[in-house]
Order: structure tokens, then C-alpha cells, then sequence
């Protein structure tokens, strides 16, 4: 409990982390209560009729193929934030290990991820996400969509988590720890792993974020699980059938403030986990 | 020392570029089947009016990549052809080269990225000193929620914010395209302001998103620099403060700024596909979305080539230039 | 130089980095001030030429220089100070130089920015004669710092220091993470051009060896305060503090090699400070009184200014 209120109180003075939190709630709570009271299965096209503007029976609108927007929100938005977490965690999980290794090891093995990663990094990330959906075959559910966000979601993570090893790394209680006889991966585990927690919570949402932005821009083009609700495949349909330009306001605004909430939500909460893992930065906002 | 960093940072771009080359080719061939062979007979068994040129560029496929022939085989004419970038044809608008439909695009691209990456890097990077400044007035620190919120937002949604407000609603400024349907492109000066009020939104959507990100990246690298040994003595030398500001502060916190505008240069061509799919803007991103629609995937290969040859020039640039700006580099890195 | 009397607390926002400390420097005089890391001795020297910055803040005090209280200054009136009479020369461990300007480029900006803007082969020519006077050959003025070893940044630390003919050097460790030998060369280039000056000197720094061979008079910092100050002779047979007296029984001397003996107890945090003189938990001697009421510094013997109830 007193931890608990120590928590709040210094929330109070993180602003953006507060900020980002009660983003990220408020959408979890739409889509919690959203799933309660509202039948997803209306998210199906033809269960509506076409192209209604918001009204009581349907709060958000109907779209073209007749999906109630709203069962389509609450529908999607965990689908989205599903592509996000899969990849971020495999990016962040698969990353981190490279990371580890090859600022713990340094050596060849260094010279070959890193010389990998700056590679990787430097590649347009969307256009080789393009060539490994168009060569994969169509039809692809959530999950696949996720791990070809996730085959390039580790680089970034890698190159972070390999810096901040690397400058802990020169501290002097890894060179205690190794001197007391502990290996390298126990080094790793008990002595560095708790020292990047804050970098490592601040990469993965970080990561959680681009690899959303990444699958809404693969599916905005087409490349995306054409049969699932997900905000991306919304928009893409919006797109597909100019709902801007019919004056169908409805149909686009609603994934877009959700996204709009999902981003900055996301990335209020890198700024204030970034404060707590870099003090410095502090004074200066 | 020149010689030697030279080579290396030309043996990374072919790095590069072979490895896209090779992911372009081998990517559609793991899915077991010959992506690009089945919609080629799938296009030719529904018929219609590109039957003609569909059967040429079968044959001219299986000449060149027939799976009767062993893949490395196949992986040498290949390497061959894109070396002088030789693309094939376009499947959906046979008889045009993809070299010749990229060629068309990559100027409306350019112009629009190209200005609205220099314009946003030197609003921003200002933007980011000032708000760095010790002697900057108090509502310039205002500033910083709006610039955060901006950044986090995709060029693309934005873009779709700004196109309903100020085209839909308002009717201000032209929604869709590159130029007025019909009107007739030459160097006129009604066709020149045309092309204008019609960028006017996509660029407007990436100034505002990216200024953000200049801003915020210039500010942290000034605060940085502000707390170094260096600007602590030249204080103690007695310079004035915008002596201290300008050549000691802005002087270095610009060269990671710099490598970063190098970057966003090179990836000029694939910066912004989003924001032209949602304009309609006859830029190398629109004709992306139509190949990736129309399976068109000697195109879509096209393109990916070509944006990642431009990413690797523009690398190479930086990496010759650099020494210039930051006279440690050369000894730095060799 | 007449009377340099320096006086003044500085609160770092609730800690108090140098409290009511006290001195005064003659021309020409070389005053050492040693003390553990974090005893307030690079605040001091930051505080006399008011770089103290926030949260810090110098809250009370004067700095009289040939008549003029700095603290009383403009802040433009000031900035001419630094360097025309009062110079830095900053701690040789750090990078003090701008990597990407050349050598001389950042001597030349500092002759401009004090009114001083001579033609382009005047500055030249400043150039040359300032790297002379510190032994530098004239093709460091066309270098970047990265191409100095760091015995040569240092000297042309300390040629920038002088371009003005300061009346007062203030030298912040200016040889730590110097190795011996370049150590002793810097520091006989400093002795040099103060000599050739006729400026005083503050060295600031933990080197009891090096204070002994470089300072006329030595004061002795304890957690924010000036606890000793006397010439350096008599602070290393007589020493009147018995904080000072730890210090010098801690050196390692030629007789009993290898028994270094270390100060029991640890420096008191700044911002906990025992009541009374911070010294106490750790003073052999302690009474009652060093616990209740903090003893001021005043004259104990002729030039030996002490903080201490005992004496």
C-alpha cells in the first residue's frame, strides 16, 4: 500500500508517464466494457445495413459492407494492439539476447551483429516488410502479420540494449562480479539484466509502437489480414472506397482517434519511462 | 587513412545493395511456389486486353528465370539484369518498362520529399536550439507539448486529419492528386501553381510531423552538448553567451543532426508512400500501392531496388562528406 | 594585487557545498586549496567566477578584486572578467577543448569576444606568441584537440588562460589524469607564465605532494568549509587542524613505505551534516563542544588561520 502511493506520487511528477497511462487505460477500458456490452460478431460485414451515420442503434456508424463501426472497434483495436505486443516482445526478447551477447562477448561475434544490425537499420524498414508480405501467400491471419512485423523489430532493440551493456559494462561491480567467479550469463542475469529494467520497459514500448505503425502502414496498403477488423484493414477499406471524399466522416474518424489515442498513449509512456531510466533528461523538461 | 575508409564505406553499399537484390529475389521463391509465374498465368487465363502483352513477358520470364534451369543459374541472370537495372515489364500496364514508370514517378517524389525534409529540418533544428536556449522567452517552452504530440502521430494520419479540415470541410485547397484531372502538364505557369496547391496539404502533413522530430532530436542533442566540459570553459573564458550558443553549442549538437537529414534524404523515395496513397499524389509511393494491388510484382521489385540503390548512394555521400563536418571522424572509425 | 578577500555560502538548493568560506590572496601569491572529492573545492573555484549553475546558487558573500566586489557585477560586466582578470584553467582529465574547432580558432574567439579585434594576422601572430610561451610548437594553432596528446591540450588550456594576462589563475586539478612526468611539465609551464604575469595562483586539487611543491600558502577544505589556511611550511610541520593532521599522517612518506593510512570514518554527506563542526565524528579529539557549536576560523598563530575549538 505505501509503495503503492509512493507509485502515485511520483506519477504526479512524471507527467508524461501519467499521461501515457491514463491514454493506454482509457482505451483498455473501451475495449473491456466494449467486449461486454457490445456483439463483436457485428464487426462481420452484413450484419448492418450500409453506410449509416452514427445513430442510436449504432453509436459509431455502419461502414460499405455493412460492419457496425463500433463492434468493429472493439473488435479490432485488441487485434491491433496484438500485432504490436507479439512483434514488440519477439523484437524486444530477440533483440536484447543479441544485444546481451554481443556487448558481453564483444569479439567476432560483436563485429557480426553489429555490422547486421547497421545493415538492417539502414534498409527502409516498410519496403522490406512489402517484399516479405507480397511473397508470403495471402490470406494472412493476426499472427502472421505479427512475426513479419517482428523479423525486423529486433534490430533496433539490439542496438539500444548493446550500448547501454556495453557502458554498464565498464562499471565497476561487473568487474567484481567477475572477479567472484561468476559466469558470463549469470553476470548477465543478476548483475545487468537489473540495471537496464527501466531501458529495457522504455525499448519494448518503443518497439510495441513502431511495430504497430509498421502493420497499420502494411495494412493501409493492402498487405494487411484482409479478413480481420483491425484498425489498419479499417482504414484500408476507408481508402479502398473514399469514404473521405463521400463525406462518410463516421467510418475513418473512429480507428483514427483510437489510433491517435494508441500512439500518443505509447509514446507518453516511452518519454516517461525514458525519464526514469535517463535522470538526466529530467531537469530538462 | 582515406583511402581505406573510402573502401570500406564502398564495400558496405554493395553490401547493401546485393543483399537487396538477393532478398528480392529469393523472398517470393520460398513460399515454394513461383509467385510472379502463377500471377503472370493468372492474369493471362482471365484474358481481356492485356493477353498480348502477358504471353511476351511469359516467355520472356521463362527465358530468363525457367524453373527448368538450376536456381543459381536462374540467381546470376538476375543479379545480371538488376546490375543494369533491368527490371522487365510492368504486368498491369504492359507495354510500359517498370524503369520507365518509375522514372515518371521519381520527380514528383523527390520535389515533394525533398522540400518538405529540408524544409522540416531547418524549421526544426532552429526550433530545437532555441528551445535549448538559455535566453529563449518562457512561451517557447509552450511549444514542446504540441511538437511531442505531433511527432508521435503517423504522416499519414495527420494527412488524412488536414485533407478532411482544410479540403473537405473548407474546400481551401485541392484533395486528390498530383495536378487537376485533364489539365495539361507542361512548364506553364497555371500548371506550376496547379502541382503547387495540390502538394500544399501532403507536404503540410509532413512538415508538421517531422519539424516535431528535428525539434525534439536538436534539443536533446543541445542539452547534451550543453552540460560538456568544453562549453563550461568557454564560459570561463568569458565568451558571450551567443558566442558560447552559436559556435559551441549549435556548432556540435548539429553533427548528429546532420547525419540524420543524410538519411532522411536517402530515404527520400520511400518516406512518405503512405502519405501519397492517401493524396493520390503520382509519386513513387502511389505507384507502390497500385503494383502491390495489381500483383504487379516486377514493379513492386522495381521500386524496392531502386529505393534501397538511392538509400545506399545517399549513405555513401554522408560517409564521404562527413570528415568535412567533423574533423575527429576519419580517425575515429579507420 | 592588493586584498582578494573572498567570502561567501553557497547553498546548493538545500545542500550547502562551501559555507562561510574565507580568504585572501596577495599578488603573486600561489594559494593551494585541498580537500576530499566532494569538499566543496571545485564549487569555489566555480563560485569565484559565478559559474555556479542552477540549482545552485551563490546566496551570500563578497569577491573583492582590486576594489570591486564580482559578486555585486553585472552579469555582462562580469563575462569581461573572466579570463581579462580572472582565468580558468579547467581539470586536465576533462575535455575542455571544442573537438571540432581548431586550436587557434577557440584563443582567437575569446581575444574577440573581450573587445579585442585586432586584424587577422595581429591574431595570428597572439596565436603563435601564446603556444610559444607554453612550449607548444606553432603548428598546434592549425590542429583539432583530437590530434594533442593530453599533456598539450592542457598547455593550450593554459595559453587560452593566459591570452588575456589574467591577474588571477584559478587552476581546477589542472594535471589529474596526467601522467607524473607530463604532470611536472605542466605544471612548470604554470609556474612559468605566472611568474612572467605576475598573477596569483589558486590550485585547486588533492595532491598533497604536488600543493607542497607548487603553493606558498595551503587551505585545507572540509565538507563546504575552509577549516585551515596557512603557508604550506607550516601546515606539514605543525599542522593546526586535526583534520589537517590526519591528512598529512595519511601521506605515504619515504620512511614507512606502503603504510598508507587512510582517515577513519567517511566524508559526511552535504546534505546531512553532523551539528556543530563537521569534523567531529571522525576527530580523535572531539569534545563536548565540537558537537554544540561550529568553531569559525580566526588567526591562531601568525598567517595560521585554524577551525577548531582546540586550538
Amino acid at each position: 500500500m505505501r509503495s503503492a502511493t509512493a507509485a502515485l506520487h511520483y506519477v504526479r511528477r512524471n507527467i508524461s508517464l501519467a499521461v501515457g497511462i491514463v491514454l493506454l487505460l482509457a482505451l483498455a477500458l473501451f475495449v473491456g466494457i466494449g467486449h461486454l456490452v457490445v456483439d463483436t460478431g457485428k464487426s462481420r460485414p452484413l450484419s448492418a445495413p450500409a453506410v449509416r451515420p452514427p445513430s442510436a442503434e449504432h453509436p459509431f456508424g455502419t461502414d460499405r459492407q455493412g460492419r457496425d463501426l463500433l463492434a468493429t472497434m472493439v473488435a479490432g483495436t485488441p487485434l491491433t494492439l496484438r500485432i504490436g505486443f507479439i512483434a514488440g516482445f519477439l523484437g524486444v526478447g530477440i533483440g536484447s539476447l543479441l544485444g546481451f551477447v554481443s556487448a558481453y562477448y564483444r569479439g567476432t561475434v560483436d563485429t557480426v551483429i553489429r555490422g547486421v544490425v547497421d545493415i538492417g537499420l539502414t534498409v527502409p524498414g516498410l519496403l522490406v516488410l512489402i517484399i516479405i508480405a507480397v511473397s508470403v501467400k495471402k490470406g494472412l491471419t493476426v499472427d502472421q502479420m505479427a512475426i513479419i512485423v517482428a523479423s525486423l523489430a529486433w534490430l533496433n532493440p539490439a542496438r539500444t540494449i548493446r550500448a547501454q551493456v556495453l557502458s554498464l559494462r565498464e562499471r565497476g561491480y561487473v568487474e567484481v562480479a567477475r572477479l567472484s567467479g561468476m559466469s558470463g550469463p549469470e553476470i548477465i542475469v543478476k548483475e545487468l539484466m537489473p540495471n537496464l529494467l527501466p531501458y529495457l520497459a522504455a525499448t519494448l514500448v518503443n518497439a510495441v509502437s513502431s511495430a504497430i505503425l509498421a502493420s497499420v502502414g502494411l495494412e493501409v496498403l493492402g498487405l494487411g489480414p484482409i479478413d480481420s477488423p483491425t484498425l489498419g484493414m479499417t482504414l484500408y477499406w476507408v481508402n479502398f472506397n473514399a469514404a473521405l471524399i463521400n463525406g462518410w466522416w463516421w467510418w475513418w474518424s473512429a480507428p483514427l482517434a483510437i489510433i491517435l489515442v494508441v500512439f500518443l498513449g505509447l509514446f507518453f509512456l516511452t518519454v516517461g519511462l525514458d525519464e526514469i531510466a535517463n535522470p538526466r533528461l529530467r531537469r530538462a523538461v | 587513412m582515406r583511402a581505406d575508409y573510402l573502401a570500406r564505406r564502398v564495400g558496405v553499399f554493395v553490401l547493401i545493395v546485393w543483399l537487396a537484390a538477393t532478398l528480392n529475389f529469393f523472398l517470393p521463391r520460398l513460399s515454394g511456389q513461383d509467385p510472379v509465374r502463377a500471377t503472370l498465368l493468372q492474369q493471362a487465363s482471365l484474358g481481356g486486353h492485356v493477353q498480348t502483352g502477358l504471353e511476351a513477358m511469359v516467355k520472356e520470364y521463362e527465358r530468363r528465370f525457367g524453373l527448368d534451369r538450376p536456381l543459381w543459374k536462374q540467381y546470376v541472370t538476375y543479379l545480371r539484369d538488376v546490375s543494369r537495372f533491368d527490371f522487365n515489364y510492368s504486368i498491369s500496364s504492359y507495354p510500359r518498362t517498370v524503369n520507365s514508370i518509375i522514372a515518371e514517378a521519381i520527380p514528383w517524389t523527390v520535389g515533394l520529399l525533398g522540400i518538405t525534409t529540408v524544409l522540416s529540418f531547418t524549421i526544426g533544428t532552429l526550433l530545437g536550439a532555441l528551445l535549448a536556449w538559455p535566453g529563449a522567452p518562457r512561451w517557447m517552452r509552450l511549444l514542446m507539448p504540441p511538437l511531442w504530440a505531433l511527432h508521435a502521430i503517423p504522416f499519414f494520419l495527420l494527412g488524412l486529419i488536414l485533407m478532411y479540415l482544410l479540403a473537405f470541410r473548407m474546400q481551401l485547397l485541392p484533395m486528390f492528386g498530383g495536378y487537376t484531372a485533364g489539365a495539361f502538364p507542361g512548364l506553364t505557369l497555371t500548371f506550376v501553381g496547379d502541382v503547387i496547391a495540390h502538394s500544399i496539404l501532403p507536404a503540410l502533413s509532413i512538415v508538421l510531423v517531422a519539424t516535431g522530430g528535428w525539434a525534439l532530436g536538436m534539443r536533446g542533442m543541445m542539452v547534451t552538448t550543453q552540460g560538456e566540459d568544453y562549453v563550461t570553459f568557454a564560459e570561463a573564458k568569458g565568451l558571450r553567451r551567443l558566442t558560447i550558443f552559436l559556435r559551441y553549442c549549435v556548432r556540435n549538437a548539429i553533427l548528429p543532426q546532420t547525419t540524420a537529414l543524410a538519411l532522411a534524404l536517402g530515404n527520400i523515395l520511400s518516406g512518405a508512400v503512405l502519405v501519397e496513397v492517401i493524396f493520390g499524389y503520382p509519386g513513387v509511393g502511389t505507384i507502390l500501392f497500385h503494383a502491390i494491388r495489381e500483383n504487379d510484382h516486377f514493379l513492386i521489385q522495381g521500386i524496392v531496388f531502386t529505393v534501397i540503390v538511392a538509400l545506399g548512394v545517399a549513405t555513401l555521400i554522408l560517409d564521404v562528406l562527413y570528415p568535412l563536418l567533423d574533423p575527429r571522424i576519419s580517425y575515429r572509425r579507420t | 594585487m592588493r586584498n582578494l578577500l573572498v567570502h561567501y555560502g553557497t547553498p546548493l538548493g538545500a545542500v550547502t557545498a562551501a559555507d562561510s568560506v574565507s580568504f585572501s590572496l596577495r599578488a603573486g601569491e600561489r594559494l593551494g586549496v585541498v580537500g576530499e572529492s566532494g569538499s566543496g573545492k571545485s564549487t569555489l573555484a566555480l563560485a569565484i567566477l559565478r559559474m555556479i549553475k542552477p540549482p545552485g546558487r551563490i546566496d551570500a558573500g563578497e569577491v573583492w578584486l582590486d576594489g570591486v566586489n564580482l559578486l555585486a557585477l553585472s552579469d555582462e560586466a562580469m563575462r569581461q572578467v573572466r579570463l581579462a582578470r580572472i582565468a580558468l584553467i579547467p581539470q586536465g582529465s576533462m575535455n575542455s577543448l571544442n573537438p571540432v574547432m581548431r586550436i587557434k580558432d577557440q584563443i582567437a574567439d575569446a581575444l574577440r569576444d573581450h573587445g579585442l579585434a585586432p586584424s587577422r594576422r595581429q591574431v595570428e601572430e597572439r596565436v603563435r606568441e601564446l603556444l610559444e610561451s607554453v612550449g607548444l610548437r606553432p603548428e598546434v594553432a592549425d590542429m583539432f584537440p583530437h590530434e594533442l596528446s593530453g599533456g598539450m591540450k592542457q598547455r593550450a588550456c593554459i595559453a587560452i588562460a593566459i591570452s588575456l594576462r589574467p591577474r588571477v589563475i584559478i587552476a581546477d586539478e589542472p594535471t589529474s589524469a596526467l601522467d607524473v612526468v607530463v604532470q611536472k611539465q605542466v605544471m612548470e609551464t604554470l609556474a612559468r607564465v605566472q611568474k612572467d604575469l605576475g598573477a596569483s595562483v589558486i590550485l585547486v586539487g588533492h595532491d598533497m605532494g604536488l600543493m607542497a611543491q607548487f603553493v606558498d600558502r595551503l587551505g585545507v577544505m572540509y565538507a563546504g568549509r575552509l577549516i585551515e589556511v596557512s603557508p604550506v611550511r607550516d601546515i606539514f610541520t605543525q599542522p593546526l587542524h586535526p583534520y589537517t593532521e590526519m591528512l598529512i599522517a595519511s601521506l605515504p612518506s619515504l620512511e614507512q613505505k606502503g603504510t598508507f593510512r587512510g582517515i577513519p570514518g567517511l566524508i559526511p554527506l552535504l546534505r546531512d551534516l553532523p551539528p556543530g563542526c563537521a569534523f567531529h565524528p571522525r576527530c580523535p579529539h572531539a569534545v563536548d563542544r565540537c558537537r554544540a557549536e561550529e568553531p569559525r576560523l580566526r588567526e591562531i598563530r601568525p598567517a595560521g588561520w585554524a577551525a577548531c575549538h582546540l586550538r
